[in-house]
């Protein structure tokens, strides 16, 4: 059986550094394998969070050789293994222990977005009809399974640390879903201009690049988002139209 | 003096899967305060992985479904050792259940006519699974918190709790820690939910996750409650076996019920050489007619892979055993052979299963359009549980509730697959509502400080003992010998070494140590969860030992048939005796009421 070193991020909120572990590795492992492997033979208290191991509940993001991936779903066939692989934590959150960050930032992000509102029902019984062509396209926003990868890699987020004034391409394909969803029926773009900062978005795609879901997130959800709110709000004849008829 | 802080609500919701959400959005509703407490991030627990869909009898697709053959299916499923009330509220309620998550943002898949759309799934008469393609569980987890963190509830991220608190006969609170700092909680509560889902991570092989080590169960057995039916646990037939590293990770029973089949090294389809008696008038005779039952055929019947989940995971595990398994002891289950049957299969298959393509395709450099998967059998489920009354979901400790996979009742020997979904939003909403309505009409307990004492010191006894034994080892060895002793096959003979290995892993457990700190220290963790590892092991392995046949989940190599002879049926019930000890005892299931009884008639 082949062996690797793994350089991983050791410390808490105030301080440090990283620590070279040498392990046995087989065919098949993912780096949180790996991690998990250093954890119960060497490291007890090695700090990771996870949970599915399926790359379906988003849990175990972390930088593998700098690039933001799921470490259940990164195999080691993949990555070079005759220099050390560094993993380290999420650098746009605060650091909590070792590879777990502080993403409650996050949680409350979300919350402050307004929620679905449906249209009354459309048929007697309370119950609504829509067609699947008119569903598609939202549906591959709510494929995310907040990873906050997008987040970790967005430099308004990572490098200018805006998170008072700026969502996140997370939020933005949150607010994309439920702004699309065929039977929402509240106004969010003025939030989208004024609180969440979708103008600080300048489109070089990094989210989509590591978004593990493949969700277009630039194209698919920001762009349309950003067009919406130019429509409404920058739109010359339509600000004219609304000094002689102010809407609602 | 141990150092804490204090929470208080009326009701205290533990777990915050759909079940716990589901509780908590209804008791909020109530006009009650509620806390939710989470062991892992919010929106991360066990529903994500759910993949094929919520089994509720909406007609949509077929329009003879109803709730009559909603609970029809789902009692011959469970060999009729189910709560009959329990089922028929199930199946009752469950459409409702379905409507009212649309109502706050879900988006199923549709029909033609612009209705939520319906597939099949092993065991259930017609199309009857809601989904939204194979991540049903994602959108139902992520509907109940987008839309419960707006009701004012409270919650508790990576938060474990480690006991509950008891005060004049009934529960008053609950004692946890907060991963990030290790800190103490105590929560007072008038009610409290558990929500805590599945006991799989005593086992080797399993689709769960780290969470799923049995706490609701053995909390509610160390408060008193009683666990019935504890020997019935779910092993899926199809989970990943090859590379070792993802063996367990589930494949969706979504697969088969789009056509997929199951075949042996000898390249047949060994499903239909044994069909169950019960089975046998609704089981196709020939591939094609089951072929065109997983397109729709309402004449057809359903091929045999698509048989109950105990069965099927049998007859893998024969295959293998006798020698025509695959390479790496599983069998296959190919989708991609109805390419022979439709055009454009690559796209339909992407476009039915996704995060099964993306699954393989990343995990075991598999195309699933292309090539078969390998799978075998992995622990996914437990019948068993904490004992609920049927209509409120209280135990038998009073303001003690259960809702979701760590109640009981509902599945009886073998559950459907979808029927869990359905399950949590059906008795999580009871759960719920009934915690409300006791934390109204009792006042709050008094928790009393000197357990809070004797609970805090046993959690910190770990760090006294640095040089302890790792107790992810000992973890480990627990997973090995319930895979070897009390998995599928079982044996008076492999119960009875599990039961003195348990006590011998237990006492190994007292002796765990832990290294570093109190700061988000999984060995911690672990040395915490193996005390209700442990329990539940046990449990499973004496109430496993009760029943001397084998019925559904429950197969015993000594006792091969369906009934002991003149036992009639039974539940097994497991709960602490006077002197602390497990004991297991019989009690017989009441008579299922005539309208219901004429229902299963009806149906035949």
């Amino acid at each position: 059986m082949a062996t690797a070193t793994f350089r991983i991020w050791r410390g808490d909120a105030n301080e440090g550094n990283f620590v070279d572990y040498e392990t046995e590795v087989s065919e098949g492992m993912v780096v949180l394998d790996v991690v998990h492997k250093i954890q119960a033979e060497q490291a007890n208290d090695l700090a990771v969070r996870w949970n599915c191991k399926a790359g379906k509940c988003g849990s175990c993001s972390a930088e593998v050789n700098g690039n933001p991936k799921l470490m259940c779903m990164t195999r080691l066939n993949d990555i070079p293994l005759d220099a050390p692989v560094t993993i380290e934590p999420m650098h746009a959150f605060p650091p909590i222990k070792d590879l777990v960050t502080d993403v409650s930032w996050n949680f409350e992000v979300k919350k402050k977005i307004k929620p679905f509102k449906p249209r009354p029902p459309d048929a007697e019984d309370g119950t609504w009809r829509m067609a699947q062509e008119d569903i598609d396209r939202v549906q591959e926003f709510r494929k995310c399974i907040e990873c906050y990868l997008c987040q970790d890699v967005c430099h308004v987020l990572r490098e200018h640390d805006l998170h008072d004034k700026f969502i996140g391409p997370r939020f933005f394909v949150y607010a994309a879903a439920l702004e699309m969803h065929p039977l929402d029926t509240e106004n969010r773009l003025e939030d989208l201009k004024d609180t969440d900062g979708i103008g600080y978005c300048n489109i070089t795609k990094c989210c989509t690049k590591v978004c593990p879901e493949h969700i277009t997130i630039t194209d698919n959800a920001i762009i349309p988002l950003k067009e919406r709110v130019v429509d409404q709000f920058y739109d010359p004849i339509k600000k004219l139209f609304r000094i002689f008829r102010p809407q609602k | 003096m141990v150092q804490y802080e204090t929470h208080e609500y009326d009701v205290l919701v533990i777990g915050a899967g759909g079940a716990g959400l589901r509780a908590a959005i209804e008791a909020s509703a109530a006009g009650v305060s509620v806390g939710l407490v989470c062991k892992s991030l919010l929106g991360k627990a066990h529903t994500v992985m759910a993949e094929g869909g919520v089994a509720a009898a909406l007609a949509n697709v077929d329009e003879r479904d109803g709730w009559r053959v909603h609970f029809a299916d789902t009692m011959r499923g469970g060999q009729y050792l189910n709560s009959w009330r329990m089922a028929e509220l199930h199946a009752k309620e469950a459409p409702d259940r379905v409507h009212e998550l649309e109502a706050w943002g879900a988006l199923f898949d549709r029909t033609q006519d612009g209705r939520i759309l319906q597939r099949n799934f092993g065991g259930h008469q017609y199309p009857r699974l809601a989904h939204v393609g194979d991540r049903t569980g994602l959108e139902m987890i992520r509907v109940l918190q987008d839309h419960g963190i707006h009701q004012g509830v409270d919650v508790h991220m990576e938060c474990t709790v480690i006991s509950l608190l008891k005060s004049d006969g009934r529960v008053v609170g609950a004692f946890g820690y907060e991963r990030e700092k290790g800190r103490f909680k105590v929560f007072s509560a008038k009610a409290v939910v558990l929500a805590t889902g599945g006991v799989g991570k005593a086992y080797k092989i399993t689709s769960n996750s780290w969470e799923y080590t049995g706490d609701g169960h053995s909390l509610a057995y160390h408060a008193g409650a009683e666990l019935i039916d504890m020997e019935f646990v779910q092993f899926h037939p199809t989970g990943m076996v090859w590379p070792p590293s993802v063996r367990g990770i589930l494949v969706t029973e979504g697969v088969r019920g789009e056509g997929g089949i199951l075949t042996n090294s000898e390249g047949q389809r060994f499903m239909f050489d044994h069909i169950p008696e019960l089975y046998e008038n609704q089981t196709s005779d020939d591939p094609e007619e089951g072929w065109r039952y997983t397109q729709g055929d309402r004449d057809a019947r359903r091929p045999p892979e698509l048989l109950t989940r105990d069965h099927v995971a049998r007859c893998i595990v024969r295959e293998v055993q006798e020698g025509r398994g695959s390479p790496h002891g599983g069998v296959f289950l190919d989708i991609s052979w109805i390419s022979e049957k439709i055009s454009g299969a690559e796209e339909h298959i992407r476009r039915k299963l996704p995060s099964m393509y993306h699954q393989f395709m990343q995990l075991a450099d598999i195309d699933i359009t292309k090539e078969p998967m390998e799978v075998g059998p992995t622990t996914h489920y437990i019948m068993g549980g904490i004992r609920v009354d049927a209509d409120s979901q209280m135990t038998s400790v009073p303001g003690l509730f259960a809702g979701g996979e760590c109640g009981a009742g509902l599945h009886g020997a073998n559950r459907l697959g979808g029927n869990s979904l359905s399950d949590l939003l059906v008795f999580g909403k009871r759960a719920g509502e009934y915690a409300a309505q006791f934390a109204k009409e009792n006042g709050a307990g008094k928790v009393d400080e000197a357990e809070i004492e004797t609970v805090a010191s046993w959690g910190l006894k770990p760090f006294d003992n640095a040089a302890g034994e790792n107790p992810f080892q000992i973890q480990y060895d627990l997973q090995d010998m319930m895979q070897d002793l009390v998995g599928i096959a079982r044996s008076d003979e492999g119960l009875n070494n599990a039961r003195g290995e348990i006590q011998k892993l237990t006492e190994r457990s007292d002796q765990a140590g832990v290294v570093g700190n109190r700061e988000y220290n999984p060995g911690w963790h672990t040395a915490l969860d193996l005390h209700h590892m442990l329990t539940i092991s046990e449990a499973i392995a004496l109430a496993a030992l009760e029943r001397r046949a084998s019925i559904g989940a429950h197969s015993r190599d000594d006792y091969p048939e369906k009934e002991e002879p003149g036992a009639g049926k039974y539940n097994t019930v497991v709960r602490k005796s006077g002197d602390g000890e497990m004991e297991v005892s019989r009690e017989p299931i009441p008579e299922i009421r005539e309208d219901l009884q004429a229902v299963i008639e009806e149906m035949g």
